[in-house]
Parts: C-alpha cells; sequence; structure tokens
C-alpha cells in the first residue's frame, strides 16, 4: 500500500513539475531571453565585458536628470493617487448609494485606456485651447503628473476599496465601544486593516508611474523624458544601446528593491486573511469630505475624456463628423493604414493575446496556489510566484527591444510571425491575470477538495467541481483585463508591430506625430474609438467581479 | 442606571427589536435571554449606540439618542472577542487606557493588574492568533473593563466555547463583575449561562421581553411554555398528564393550566423498590393515594452525565424523561415508580392567558 501510494506522490510531483515547466519555458524564451539578449549587448558591447561604457552613461548629467525627474514625479503622482484614491475607495466600497456600480465602473476605465490616450486626453484638456489652457500646463512636469495620476487612481481604489469592503465592521465598532473616536477608529484599527493593500496599491502605481510611457511621451514633449522614454529614445533613435543597457539595468534593480520594501512594509503581525464582505452602510454626514473628495476624483477622471470626445467631434470651431468619416480611409494620404484596419488589427491581436495570456495565467495560477507541504516545495512556489511577476517590473520597451533583437535568429526567428506581437502583449498582461485568479484559487478551501475526492471524484472531476466552480468568473474578468490591456499596449508592440499592420495606439501615435489639424482631430476620434471598445469590456468585466477580489 | 423605554429597532421595515422596557439598575447583572434571532443582540447593539433605534434609550435620565457610541461609556465585548489581531495582548487591553492619553507606566500597570484579574498574567506580549478561545475572550473581557465603562454590554461571550470551558469561564465572568461592582448587560441564548452570571434575566423573543425578574423568580415561575423550555425546563405537559404529575408532586395547577417540569426533578425508582408497599399496586390506585409517586413501563435506556436517562411510559400520562440510580439496573420492559420534585416543577396559567401559546 505504501508502494502504492509514493508511486502516486511521485506522480503527482512530476505532474506539478511538467504543468510548472510550460509557464517557466514560455517567459523563460520570451521574457528572459529577450531581456537578457538586451541587457548583453549592452554589458558586452564588443563581444567582451565592458561594464565601463554603462558607468559613463549613469555619469552623464542628462541620466541623472532623467533618473532624477522618473524619480519625482512618480512619487508626487504615486503621493495624490493614493490621497484621492482613499476616500473614493471608501465611498464606493462601504457605502450604498442608487448609482454605485455605474460610479465605480466609470473610475476603473481609466487604468485599462491606453496610454496613448490617456496622453491625448490630458493634453486636449490643458493644452492652449483647452478647458484647463488658462492653467498653462501644457508642457511641463505638472501635465505628465495629471496624466500619471488620471490613470492610477482607479488602482488605489480598486486595490483598497476591495480590501476595504472585505473588512469586518466588527473591530471598530468594538473600538468605538471602548471609546474611541472615529479617527481615532481609523487610525488605530482601519488603517493598520488596510496598511497591505494600501502598500500593495502605492508600490504598484509607483510601478506603473516609473514605467510609464506613453503618456510621458505624449505629454512630456522634448523637454521631460522618463527613464522609460529614455531608452526608447535612445535604442530607436540614437541606437545607443549600452547606454539603453544602463538604464534598463537601473529601472530593474530600483523595481527589484521596491519589491523587497514592500515585501518588509506589507508584513503584517497576523498575515491570516479574513474574506466576509460587510454590507455597505447608508451615507451620514460624517462621510461628506469623503464623498466631496470622490466626487472631485470623478470629474478629475471625466474631464479629460469630455476634452477628448468633444475635441474630436470640433472642426473649424464647428461641429462636425470629419475625423470620424476619416477614420475609414487614408484622408490626407499621410498615413499609410486606415484607422479601422488598425482597430482590426488590434483586435485580432488582442483575442490572441487574451487567450495566451488566460491559458498561461492559469497555469501560472495554479501551480503558485498548490498546496505543498515541504519546505522546498515552499520556497519552489515562492520563486516562481516572484518569476512571473517579472514583467510587471521591466519596461515594456525593454521587452519590446529585446524582442527585435533575440528572435530574429533560427530557431527562434519570429519577425515574420503573426504571433510575436500577441506573445509580448500577453507577457505584459501576465501579472494581472496571475493578480486575478491567485486569490481566488488560493481562497477554495482544501478541504471542498478533499470532500469531492472522498465521495469518489479523480482529479480531473475533482477540478471541475470545485476549481472550476468558483474560477469562471474571475476567468472571465481576467480575460476582459487581458483584452484591454492589450488593446492599449504600446511600448512594446511600437517595437515590433509590423509598420504595415499597426495596431490602433501605433497609429495613434503616428498620427500625432504628422502635421495637420485633421491628423491630429483624426487622433482624437480613434482615440475616442480605442477607448470606447476597452471602456465596454471592463464595464462587462465589472460586472463578473467576486466581491472581496480583484486587488493588486 | 440604564433605562429603555419602548425601544423599536427596524431594518428595512422587518422588526427584530419591538417595543422594549428593560432597566439595569447599577451594579446589576441583567442577562437577555432568548434564542437566536429573537432580536437579543440588535438590542445589544442599539444599546451601544451601533443600531438605529427608535424609543429612549437612556442612562441615569438622560436620553443618548444623540450620543455617538464612543461618548456613551459603554464597552461592548463581542461574541467572538473582536481583538485587534495586529496589536498585542498588552496593547488590546490597554487600547482603552491609550485613547484616554494615560502615561505608559500607568497604562502597564493597569493592565498587568487586569490581566491577573482574568488569570492571564503574563500574556502580554502575546499576539491574539496565538490564544485558545477561552483565552481570547479573557484578553476581551479585560478590554473592555480597561475601559472603565458605565455599562458592560457582552453579546453572547462565552457561546464560542466548548462546554467545559463555558461553565469555567461563566462562574470566572460573575466574580469579575461582582468584585469590580460592573453594571452589564449580557444577552445569551444559554440558560446555564444567564443563571450562572446574571442577577436578573429578561426572556425575549419574537423581538419582545415576555418575562423580566430576579434570576431565582423566573427559574421558579416561567410566564409560558417557551419561556419555560428557554428557562431550562425539559418538557412541559398539559391536559391529563400535566394534572397527573402536579397531583403526584403536589403542586397546585389551575384546570387547563400546563406543568413545566425539569427533567433532573424527575427520578425513578424500581416498581418493587425500599419502600415497598406499593408494588401490588393497579395503576390508577397509586395515583389515587396521592402517594408522590407514578406508575410506568421503561421504554428506552441510555446513560447521561449525572446518571441513567430513561425514557418512561406513564401509566394515563404517556412519556416522560426521568433519572435513575445507575445501580438499580433498570431494563426497557421494567416496571418503575417516577418520584416527582415539587420544586422542579412549574404551574403555568391556561393556555391563552399569556400572549404566545
Amino acid at each position: 500500500m505504501s508502494a502504492a501510494r509514493s508511486r502516486g506522490r511521485v506522480r503527482g510531483h512530476v505532474g506539478y513539475a511538467v504543468l510548472a515547466l510550460v509557464p517557466v519555458a514560455v517567459v523563460s524564451v520570451f521574457f528572459v531571453l529577450p531581456v537578457g539578449a538586451m541587457l548583453h549587448r549592452g554589458l558586452w558591447p564588443e563581444g567582451s565585458f565592458d561594464p565601463g561604457a554603462v558607468l559613463d552613461v549613469l555619469r552623464r548629467p542628462r541620466t541623472g536628470r532623467v533618473v532624477w525627474f522618473t524619480l519625482w514625479t512618480s512619487t508626487v503622482a504615486t503621493t495624490v493617487a493614493v490621497l484621492l484614491g482613499l476616500p473614493a475607495a471608501y465611498v464606493l466600497h462601504r457605502l450604498r448609494f442608487p448609482g454605485r456600480s455605474v460610479v465605480r465602473a466609470a473610475l476603473l476605465v481609466p487604468f485599462v485606456l491606453p496610454t496613448v490616450v490617456v496622453g491625448l486626453a490630458v493634453r486636449e484638456l490643458i493644452a492652449p485651447s483647452g478647458v484647463l489652457g488658462f492653467l498653462d500646463l501644457d508642457g511641463t512636469a505638472v501635465a505628465i503628473i495629471i496624466g500619471l495620476v488620471f490613470f492610477n487612481v482607479s488602482v488605489v481604489i480598486r486595490t483598497v476599496g476591495v480590501a476595504w469592503e472585505s473588512l469586518d465592521r466588527r473591530p471598530a465598532e468594538a473600538a468605538a465601544a471602548l471609546g474611541a473616536t472615529p479617527w481615532q477608529v481609523f487610525r488605530t484599527v482601519t488603517l493598520p486593516a488596510l496598511r497591505p493593500a494600501v502598500v500593495s496599491a502605492a508600490s504598484v502605481v509607483f510601478l506603473f508611474c516609473a514605467t510609464a510611457f506613453g503618456v510621458v511621451l505624449v505629454l512630456g514633449g522634448v523637454r521631460y523624458a522618463s527613464v522609460e522614454t529614455e531608452i526608447y529614445l535612445l535604442t530607436a533613435d540614437l541606437l545607443d544601446l549600452p547606454a539603453a543597457a544602463a538604464l534598463s539595468l537601473v529601472q530593474m534593480l530600483a523595481v527589484v528593491c521596491l519589491l523587497v520594501v514592500v515585501g518588509r512594509l506589507r508584513a503584517v503581525p497576523d498575515p491570516t486573511v479574513r474574506r466576509v464582505v460587510a454590507p455597505a452602510a447608508r451615507p451620514r454626514w460624517r462621510d461628506t469630505p469623503a464623498v466631496v473628495v470622490t466626487l472631485m476624483t470623478l470629474a478629475a477622471v471625466a474631464l479629460p475624456i469630455l476634452a477628448l470626445v468633444v475635441g474630436s467631434l470640433r472642426r473649424d470651431g464647428g461641429w462636425s463628423l470629419d475625423h470620424y468619416r476619416a477614420l475609414g480611409g487614408s484622408a490626407d494620404g499621410l498615413f499609410e493604414v486606415p484607422v479601422s484596419d488598425a482597430l482590426a488589427a488590434s483586435l485580432r491581436i488582442a483575442v490572441d493575446a487574451t487567450w495566451l495570456s488566460l491559458s498561461l495565467g492559469l497555469v501560472v495560477a495554479f501551480v503558485v496556489t498548490r498546496r505543498v507541504r515541504s519546505l522546498v516545495g515552499r520556497r519552489v512556489r515562492a520563486v516562481l510566484d516572484g518569476f512571473f511577476m517579472l514583467p510587471l517590473g521591466v519596461s515594456a520597451v525593454t521587452l519590446g527591444f529585446g524582442f527585435l533583437i533575440a528572435l530574429d535568429q533560427p530557431p527562434l526567428d519570429l519577425r515574420a510571425s503573426p504571433m510575436l506581437v500577441p506573445i509580448a502583449q500577453a507577457l505584459v498582461a501576465l501579472p494581472i491575470v496571475v493578480r486575478l485568479l491567485v486569490p481566488v484559487l488560493a481562497g477554495i478551501d482544501d478541504r471542498q477538495r478533499q470532500a469531492a475526492a472522498s465521495l469518489g471524484a479523480g482529479p480531473v472531476r475533482t477540478l471541475l467541481t470545485v476549481d472550476l466552480a468558483v474560477v469562471w468568473r474571475p476567468l472571465l474578468a481576467a480575460a476582459g483585463f487581458a483584452f484591454a490591456v492589450s488593446l492599449g499596449e504600446f511600448g512594446a508592440t511600437s517595437f515590433i508591430v509590423r509598420p504595415s499592420e499597426p495596431t490602433l495606439p501605433v497609429v495613434i501615435y503616428r498620427l500625432l506625430g504628422h502635421p495637420g489639424a485633421l491628423n491630429h482631430g483624426t487622433a482624437l476620434a480613434a482615440s475616442v474609438v480605442l477607448a470606447s471598445v476597452t471602456a465596454a469590456v471592463i464595464l462587462v468585466v465589472e460586472r463578473l467581479r467576486v466581491p472581496g477580489t480583484g486587488a493588486w | 442606571m440604564l433605562e429603555l423605554t419602548d425601544v423599536t429597532v427596524a431594518f428595512d421595515g422587518a422588526v427584530a427589536v419591538d417595543g422594549v422596557d428593560l432597566a439595569v439598575a447599577d451594579g446589576d447583572v441583567l442577562a437577555v435571554l432568548g434564542p437566536s434571532g429573537c432580536g437579543k443582540s440588535t438590542l445589544l447593539r442599539a444599546v451601544a449606540g451601533l443600531e438605529p433605534a427608535v424609543g429612549t434609550i437612556a442612562w441615569d435620565g438622560v436620553d443618548l439618542a444623540g450620543t455617538p457610541t464612543h461618548r456613551r461609556g459603554f464597552a461592548l465585548m463581542f461574541q467572538d472577542g473582536q481583538l485587534f489581531d495586529h496589536l498585542t495582548v498588552a496593547r488590546n487591553v490597554g487600547y482603552a487606557l491609550r485613547l484616554r492619553g494615560a502615561d505608559r507606566r500607568t497604562v502597564r500597570r493597569e493592565v498587568d493588574d487586569l490581566l491577573e484579574l482574568v488569570g492571564l498574567g503574563g500574556y502580554a506580549e502575546r499576539l491574539p492568533r496565538t490564544l485558545s478561545g477561552g483565552e481570547r475572550q479573557r484578553v476581551a473581557l479585560a478590554r473592555s473593563l480597561a475601559a472603565r465603562p458605565r455599562l458592560l454590554l457582552l453579546d453572547e461571550p462565552l457561546s464560542a466555547l466548548d462546554a467545559s470551558l463555558r461553565v469555567r469561564l461563566a462562574a470566572d465572568l460573575r466574580r469579575i463583575l461582582t468584585e469590580a461592582g460592573t453594571t452589564a448587560l449580557f444577552v445569551t441564548h444559554d440558560q446555564s449561562e444567564a443563571f450562572a452570571v446574571a442577577d436578573r434575566i429578561a426572556v425575549m423573543r419574537g423581538g419582545r421581553v415576555v418575562q423580566e425578574g430576579p434570576a431565582a423568580e423566573l427559574w421558579r415561575a416561567p410566564v409560558d411554555a417557551p419561556a419555560a423550555r428557554s428557562l431550562g425546563y425539559s418538557v412541559v405537559l398539559d391536559g391529563d398528564a400535566a394534572t397527573l404529575v402536579a397531583r403526584a408532586a403536589s403542586v397546585p395547577l389551575e384546570p387547563g393550566g400546563q406543568l413545566a417540569v425539569r427533567s433532573s426533578g424527575i427520578r425513578a425508582l424500581p416498581a418493587d423498590g425500599a419502600d415497598g408497599g406499593g408494588a401490588a399496586n393497579g395503576a390508577g390506585g397509586v395515583v389515587g393515594v396521592g402517594g408522590g409517586s407514578l406508575p410506568g413501563t421503561v421504554r428506552s435506556v441510555r446513560l447521561g452525565p449525572d446518571g441513567l436517562r430513561l425514557d418512561v411510559d406513564v401509566d394515563g400520562a404517556g412519556r416522560l424523561a426521568a433519572l435513575a440510580d445507575a445501580a438499580t439496573e433498570p431494563a426497557p420492559g421494567d416496571r418503575v415508580r417516577l418520584h416527582v420534585d415539587a420544586g422542579a416543577c412549574a404551574a403555568l396559567p391556561p393556555r391563552g392567558a399569556g400572549r404566545w401559546t
């Protein structure tokens, strides 16, 4: 009997290893290899190790300026996003009022809007001709910060909101009954309980800000560059690979440090999670400040989008649909590909990227949530967990350029493959998919599986009855997110997309590069179309959300 | 002193607490006893200011309607303690003291005293999750006491614990409350807990208080059949059975009245046992003589914690549960005599006299 049992266990280990190998292989080939190739080009410029060049780059005053600019804008943007997001998270997840789900979904949209679109929308708002033109913010660092806050405040709202929603009301009540004022309750009970969520949100937002590409590229103009846009400039325009590799290295090290620090900060005395969704309460007078901040946030999120829509409908001082008509054809002959074709290409690519990241993410989620009893097993699992989160911290530009230089010779000559872009985008979406699935899978009580097994269900049957029943909704939600991320992906795509078959964000960026009012207007119209599609996808996703999950 | 006048709590139209009047005098412990879902916890939360209530909740004559929870000076202890998981035991207990800005040394001293009081000296630096259920509840109690509440509210504080621990902790709770002279309002569904801890008991059902009085009085004289059951009476008899058993126990019973009996008050003796005489009597004979015992036939025998538990088919009165000395070795089919202790019986007014039947 024990022989049979140990045979079964060995088979289980082998199965686990095989399952784990699939995503490891994929991430190695399509992530580690390209990024490694990029670093290799930089650090071994003439075939021999030459860190001197890299150090030289780091000593350039421009490098210092770029790093400093990235740091301070990201810090400010993160702070503002957290300060705006906390009250909104409370209002949208703890209070009950009509239209709550609509507002919630609306505030989720900016996060999935393509960064190019966000940049464009903010610029429409603050351009001299825009509603906020009198503030004279166009081309300033403030514009970039507005853009960063705009698309990151939703991350804070979602992450903290989900934690807040599943926060048991009773400890706060116990504190109040012990004489704590509402502010004391917030400081001593609520905030400590929310700390992991706030720290995660802040760190992810900082990460997104520090690696933001489209927003900075569109809003920064020639005056401002972040590490990410600088890498783009150095590789694509100046072909200064050692410099680009140096910056990539700096970025990666910074991200690793950040993740370690965050891991420390997130550690709490008692890590057990109690997922009880507390019933929302009716708003009271003392909630007024939070409600006001939420309304301001809502307005701040709505304004750029309104500016974008209005801008797309204005031509020569009047209302017109000309810009939308121009989407169908190559209006002035200035751009080679009709926007409608680009949209079709984007959708096609997004479908491929979605199923790729979804199947990969599902395997990863199963692997990292499997119960392991041995210490070694747990270590391996922790390493895998971190490994699959790598794409979150590495610049999409680095990835894209790495694709270009690493996957261009046999046996991995994928330059002509239609799957190249979807694969890159799937990797960018992978961390999000995994983050959506892991909490749900980890939350399944293992005894449910044991109960199924004890009733005679085999492993596959157990998986179908227990896991699938729970995971299908978040799986659909993850599909929506992956789809939206893929539609908006710009950093990596801009490198590897075939010029004759560009995606919509790439076309929008190209249109912006061409002079002419019609081109600008058409870019706005294309942005509206792209934003509508992603928003529609996300609104469907929001309906599929499992309460209490879906944070970072 | 706490006074509730016509307190009603409704959630979206569903009435959870319905016109409750209650009072708790200073230093008293009042237990609100009722089955789950009867509204007792809601009542407690309304007193704490956590649920909006209609009616008057007053302390020493001052209406608390506009007073938020944290200014009421009522500490609430939850069923599962609700310790702050991120704080150590000492910091949990010292929470209320720190809120008031007590200096570090005072906090430390008071916390140590309180932990001693609840029997957890030396637990100061532990984290709540490392404690057992009973220890957590003791910490929660110490934390509530540290707030020096005018009134201590306890929401089923012992229910989450296992039976033997519950008995021990109930006795401790009584001692701690009386030693500290704490005024307390305490809700529970367990009558033994209520009797162990409280001076007065209010029986609640369907959102209303159906009976309130000193514990001993309620123990003796429940107002109706459901109240009798929630106060620990195991069976409520009516009709002939009630008359027969009441006569055997020499308890006066109004015509048509019901009789509540505690199972501990019925003892089965062998039909041909020590006081012999009745062995040959026919069924009606013994009762007619009024000798205080009921003849019957044993249907089944089970072991219980306090002796053998018999299910007896009593002649003319139907089935009754009774206790027997294990040494008598009764077996199914044996004839026995049941002796009913008058102190274990309560005569209830006839059906329909109370609000609940």
